[in-house]
């Protein structure tokens, strides 16, 4: 049995499987993941209200949330804590760091939503969320995901160029190079037959050789 | 944000997606436009605003139930 395999059936998201449908409680009322169709969606987990680690990602999640916007991203956050915590961690936020949290915050207080999207992770702990990220495209299918430990914040300029890349793909059909940022070039999908292969070299893109192509949009 | 608030009024969030429906049923899409919040957020509060009774859904598009109507008028 494939991995992808034993990871669906025990309901947990692949890549390029379809996301996990949930209803849930939020800051922002209550929110179904079928609500966010149409656009695409970060949606992340964090171990806990009122922690030091999870104070300094809420307040760069808002430093990134306008160029989330212009790339038709919403953001939806989590934790296993109540929304009378989130409401009262999110109103400390702006009063003491002068950061308003725009976007809604589920309060998983029965772990619903993070047992099925496997944000749980019982040796880092058994109550608490991990660092998780899942970037969902607009057809509600998971496209990325991310997973740090409790100790480590997340890198925003990584979340938007792994939007940035995604996007870029789809728009394209390419695939994006290590490190490339916007306006890098990017690669060209290698050839699937012996003949495509020949005639790859002709086609005027920048070849280190017939399997790596690269070509600028 | 919530449109219904627990006492089963529109909250302000509820009352500006009821203003959007003044003239017209429209889809989430146009209401989102039309109102300037978030699909996600309109979707999720016609929904309530559903269930409270103050608009009706009809292949798609929402409009003013006979008790919205009487809000926004």
């Amino acid at each position: 049995m494939k991995i992808s395999e034993v990871a669906e059936e025990m309901g947990l998201p692949v890549l390029g499987g379809r996301a996990p449908e949930f209803e849930a409680v939020t800051t922002q009322g209550t929110l179904r993941l079928s609500d966010f169709e149409g656009t695409w969606l970060v949606l992340f987990s964090h171990p806990a209200d009122f922690t030091p680690v999870c104070t300094t990602e809420f307040m760069a999640f808002c430093e990134i949330y306008d160029e989330l916007k212009k790339r038709n991203t919403e953001l939806l956050g989590l934790s296993v804590d109540s929304v009378s915590s989130h409401i009262a961690w999110i109103r400390n936020v702006e009063e003491k760091m002068g950061v308003k949290i725009p976007f809604p915050i589920i309060a998983d207080l029965n772990k619903e939503v993070a047992k099925k999207y496997g944000m749980i992770h019982p040796e880092q702990s058994k109550t608490e969320t991990v660092r998780c990220v899942f970037v969902i495209d607009p057809e509600s299918k998971i496209r990325a995901m991310v997973y740090y430990p409790l100790t480590t914040g997340r890198n925003m300029g990584e979340i938007l160029r792994l939007i940035d890349a995604l996007q870029t793909t789809d728009k394209h059909k390419v695939a994006t190079p290590a490190n490339w940022n916007p306006g890098d070039p990017v690669v060209v999908p290698p050839p699937a037959t012996a003949e495509q292969a020949e005639e790859r070299l002709k086609e005027g893109y920048e070849c280190k050789d017939w399997y790596l192509c690269l070509k600028k949009l | 944000m919530p449109c219904v608030s627990p006492d089963g009024k529109p909250t302000s969030s509820g009352m500006a997606l009821l203003e959007s429906l003044k003239d017209a049923a429209l889809s989430p899409n146009e209401i989102s436009a039309k109102a300037g919040q978030p699909l996600f957020r309109v979707r999720s509060g016609l929904r309530e605003l559903k269930d409270a009774g103050f608009v009706e859904e009809e292949d798609g598009k929402f409009k003013l139930s006979k008790s919205g109507r009487l809000l926004v008028e």
